[in-house]
């Protein structure tokens, strides 16, 4: 339905968006991850009409938005400061929308009054929305935008200044409503439990340009490049450098490592970056290539397992292992990797 | 359809926006009051009026100079004196009234100094009730007071005016002083006397300095009140300026006092602001209402209740005086024989109404009071919709603003009267000379009145996120619709104060007035100013009946303020 093709923006003369595409088809909802500052929000304001981009187009269902104004794009977009009108009361806010469409009073009051039962809101109808707590005022922003039955319902970090019970339980809400409701949705966040409970699909922005883009899944087991394994904390990160390529093996700071490589060939010579995931330690390390040894600096009891962490090498490494009683700290201890189970990586472009 | 686009494209641009809204208000300053500004220079060297500048008695210039510097001097440093012990009344201690003493200290800013100077007329003038009361106690003939025409008198009503300035404005920053500074310095040794010295002080003396010089300014301007109280012997700048230019016919001489004055003026208004920027640098954000604290027993509390008492005395006594003895018949009416009736009356208030014979206007005093109604209600029309586009000027991201924005409040620093003297100068010819009605009043009354309403509108403008208006946006509202539900609404108390500051200063504005009124339109403060140096217990009656009403239109305006915790009440 939506086609965001090839925008571009600047801020301060620096790029802030560079040919950014993407679709959002009928019934999905995408997630646009990013650390702050890699646009996510002005995107938004652009797809929004909001502000200008200034190259690239918006287009829904193939006709160009460019010359329609914000108020005739018929977008809901929910403001991660909410953006409650502070004059108005609760059921004002969400009739807002309704009264700009200029319905018919009877029908604006039946649609607010569903409205305020979906987000179980009936007895707060005629509060002052400066009297509302945090997580009430999520929610009549919700209802504002989803209220006039938007085209696409954009949400900007809806949760962000929330605090964490109400965020997981304000998060399940609107996962609900959004799967009733069946509108095509944008969700920005820089959360990425967030983004995995919310998303159909997933966007990862970064400095501009998107890094990857797919299901929650494919980030956890096929990360791009490091720089998306490290935003996803998927584990360990140890730079080196290629030396052998059947088995392709690696120069690190723990001694050379065989590991595997989904994308690209490497070559050798070439610098990579090679993920341990903490789950997949081994403890019995006779026929592993990859052996890793350390003193215990850290343990945390985790119920299935022990967290521990190894000082090797000047470095910090974490990894999930099985113990039948706490170990000592300042013991070492030998952990294995099976060759499969270590990806090397790409390093980071350097952007900039 | 492509000059439609062009035009909306030009209307992205945030300085064409900014030019576009300032397009009128800077028209309008230009032509009213940078003009009238540049002429009083013109007058100078323009051969039309063969002034020459080497004719001129410069010690009619010095002299006046250095009496409004010795009397603004004087007032400021007995300002300071009562005020700062006020200050400190008000930043630390919780005593009955304190509420009532908060509103209290509102009412000199907007109260006419027309008004003042009949509250104390009333109060220790000639027929006023401490001299009243004295001779008839002791039979006397003549007062035994002589209040009026004093140097005294001077003083006292700028004391009066100003020392609401000195609290309400250290005050401010005292409670707003972090407390945890304090708590700092007293557990790391200090006496309390040390920690006042080493921190409250030097956090506190920008501040300080800050409300000095606009208090310095104030007086340094001061006209009604020395013209009124003063009497014929004291002449400050403002005062020379207007017997040289009015009853004098030396229209040079004025020229050559207001442009001493407005350098003056200029000097201090940029010394103020910059002290003024300082201060909101070094605030620590503290939580105000911490550690204030009821006085204890013995010395303090004695000092509390004799501040409260004697700050009470100060605010309230004139005005009180000046209603009370709008009610009261105390004294024979001229030609009136023998007996005299004394008691209430409401005669004053009656004879407002009647144009007698022998009365010093064509119109009855009422219609001061329409004629004061209608310039105000045009000078709030033209401060409002002047004011609400200089806001959204000021809202443009464009480095425009820096230029025009001072240009607009210069004529905050101008004095009214250098104004009232433009005027003459400039526009006493057609086509506004050939208009019965003075529209030069309303327009110098805006003039006055739009920096405060600019002032007002401005910040509560840039108080509403933008987020809202994008909120709008997205959920439908065209431009138009999104100023009528967003914007209108939220600035709706704005526009109320900036409608009451530009109602209470047009009402009471007295300095460009006496410059530009005509007899046939007279207002309240010009009124009251000839009535009440007329002999007669009815002149003077009526004088203090009007100022009564004046007083009360003012009072409820600011009070109205307060109470609804509208915007704008710390503008000062």
């Amino acid at each position: 339905m939506l086609t965001v093709h090839n925008i571009e923006k600047t801020y301060e003369g620096k790029p802030l968006l560079r040919k950014v595409s993407f679709d959002v088809a009928r019934d999905e909802t995408i997630c646009l991850l990013g650390p702050s500052g890699s646009g996510k929000s002005t995107l938004l304001r652009i797809i929004a009409g909001l502000e200008n981009a200034e190259a690239g187009q918006i287009l829904w269902a193939g006709q160009d938005l460019a010359r329609v104004p914000a108020h005739e794009r018929g977008f809901g977009l929910m403001f991660q400061d909410y953006a409650l009108f502070p004059h108005r009361t609760v059921a004002e806010n969400i009739a807002f929308g309704l009264r700009m469409q200029n319905r018919p009073k009877a029908e604006i009051q039946a649609r607010v009054k569903t409205a305020l039962e979906t987000i179980t809101m009936t007895a707060f109808a005629d509060r002052k929305v400066t009297e509302l707590s945090g997580g009430e005022q999520q929610r009549v922003a919700l209802a504002r935008a989803l209220a006039p039955e938007p085209r696409l319902l954009m949400l900007d970090e809806p949760l962000g200044a929330l605090d964490r019970t109400l965020r997981e339980q304000l998060g399940r809400e609107l996962r609900r409503i959004l799967r009733e409701t069946r509108i095509p949705a944008i969700y920005v966040t820089h959360d990425q439990e967030e983004a995995y409970a919310i998303a159909d699909r997933l966007l990862l922005l970064h400095h501009g340009v998107i890094l990857q883009s797919g299901e929650p899944h494919e980030f956890y087991h096929h990360p791009r490049n490091a720089w998306v394994a490290r935003f996803f904390g998927l584990g360990n990160l140890i730079e080196g450098t290629v030396t052998g390529k059947a088995p392709l093996t690696v120069d690190t700071p723990l001694g050379l490592i065989q590991g595997c490589c989904e994308s690209q060939p490497l070559s050798r010579g070439q610098k990579t970056t090679l993920l341990f995931r903490p789950a997949q330690a081994v403890q019995d390390t006779d026929n592993s290539p990859n052996r890793i040894t350390g003193k215990v600096i850290d343990q945390v009891f985790q119920g299935e397992h022990y967290r521990v962490t190894l000082h090797i090498n000047e470095e910090a490494m974490y990894f999930h292992v099985m113990l039948q009683k706490p170990v000592r700290i300042d013991e070492a201890i030998t952990v294995g990797y099976d060759p499969d189970d270590v990806l090397c990586l790409e390093n980071e472009e350097e952007m900039e | 359809m492509a000059l439609k686009s062009q035009l909306g494209s030009l209307f992205k641009n945030p300085t064409w926006r900014a030019a576009l809204f300032w397009l009128l208000p800077a028209a309008f300053l230009g032509y009213f009051f940078y003009q009238p500004l540049l002429a009083l220079f013109e007058l100078l060297i323009s051969p039309e009026w063969g002034f020459d500048l080497s004719t001129l008695n410069w010690r009619r210039v010095w002299s006046p100079l250095e009496f409004t510097i010795g009397q603004a001097s004087l007032s400021t440093l007995l300002t300071l004196i009562i005020g700062l012990p006020g200050a400190w009344l008000f930043a630390k201690f919780e005593f009955p009234g304190k509420q009532t003493l908060k509103m209290l200290t509102t009412l000199p800013f907007i109260l006419p100094t027309v008004v003042v100077a009949a509250g104390f007329n009333a109060l220790l003038g000639p027929r006023g009730w401490v001299n009243l009361g004295l001779m008839a106690l002791f039979d006397l003939n003549a007062p035994p007071i002589q209040f009026l025409n004093t140097f005294g008198a001077i003083l006292v009503a700028h004391v009066f005016y100003n020392t609401t300035i000195i609290i309400r404005v250290v005050s401010n920053a005292w409670t707003r002083q972090n407390i945890r500074l304090q708590h700092a310095a007293a557990v790391l040794g200090a006496t309390p006397w040390q920690t006042f010295k080493e921190v409250t002080f030097p956090l506190l003396r920008p501040s300080i300095l800050a409300a000095t010089l606009l208090v310095f300014l104030f007086n340094f301007t001061s006209f009604g009140v020395v013209l009124m109280l003063g009497g014929p012997q004291f002449s400050t700048l403002e005062v020379e300026i207007y017997i040289q230019a009015l009853h004098m016919l030396n229209l040079p001489l004025a020229a050559v006092l207001s442009i001493l004055q407005l350098l003056c003026t200029l000097v201090i208004t940029i010394g103020h602001n910059r002290l003024s920027g300082r201060r909101d640098r070094t605030l620590a954000p503290g939580s105000p209402e911490v550690g204030v604290r009821i006085p204890k027993r013995g010395l303090e509390r004695l000092v509390v209740i004799l501040l409260v008492v004697s700050l009470f005395a100060l605010l309230v006594s004139p005005l009180a005086a000046l209603a009370a003895r709008s009610f009261v018949k105390l004294e024979a009416d001229r030609g009136e024989r023998g007996e005299i009736q004394r008691g209430l009356t409401l005669d004053y208030y009656r004879e407002l109404g009647f144009n007698r014979r022998g009365s010093l206007f064509y119109v009855p005093p009422i219609a001061a009071a329409w004629n004061s109604l209608m310039f105000a209600g045009i000078t709030i029309l033209i401060t409002l919709f002047l004011g609400l586009l200089v806001a959204y000027g000021l809202r443009q991201r464009t480095a425009l603003n820096a230029i025009l924005d001072p240009l607009l409040m210069l004529p905050l620093g101008a004095s009214a009267i250098t104004l009232g003297l433009g005027f003459i100068i400039v526009f006493n010819r057609p086509p506004f000379s050939n208009f019965r009605f003075p529209i030069l009043l309303p327009i110098a009354h805006s003039l006055v009145a739009l920096p405060f309403v600019v002032r007002t509108l401005g910040p509560a403008l840039q108080s509403i996120p933008v987020s809202l208006r994008n909120a709008a946006r997205v959920l439908g509202a065209s431009p138009g619709r999104v100023w009528r539900e967003i914007d209108l609404p939220l600035l709706a108390p704005a526009i109320l104060v900036g409608g009451i500051f530009a109602l209470t200063i047009s009402l009471g504005e007295f300095g460009a007035t006496t410059f530009l009124t005509r007899p046939e339109y007279p207002t309240l403060p010009v009124a009251i100013f000839r009535y009440i140096s007329q002999p007669g217990a009815l002149n003077y009656g009526q004088a203090l009946a009007m100022s009564t009403i004046l007083m009360t239109v003012s009072a409820a305006g600011i009070l109205l303020i307060e109470h609804l915790h509208l915007p704008g009440k710390d503008l000062f």
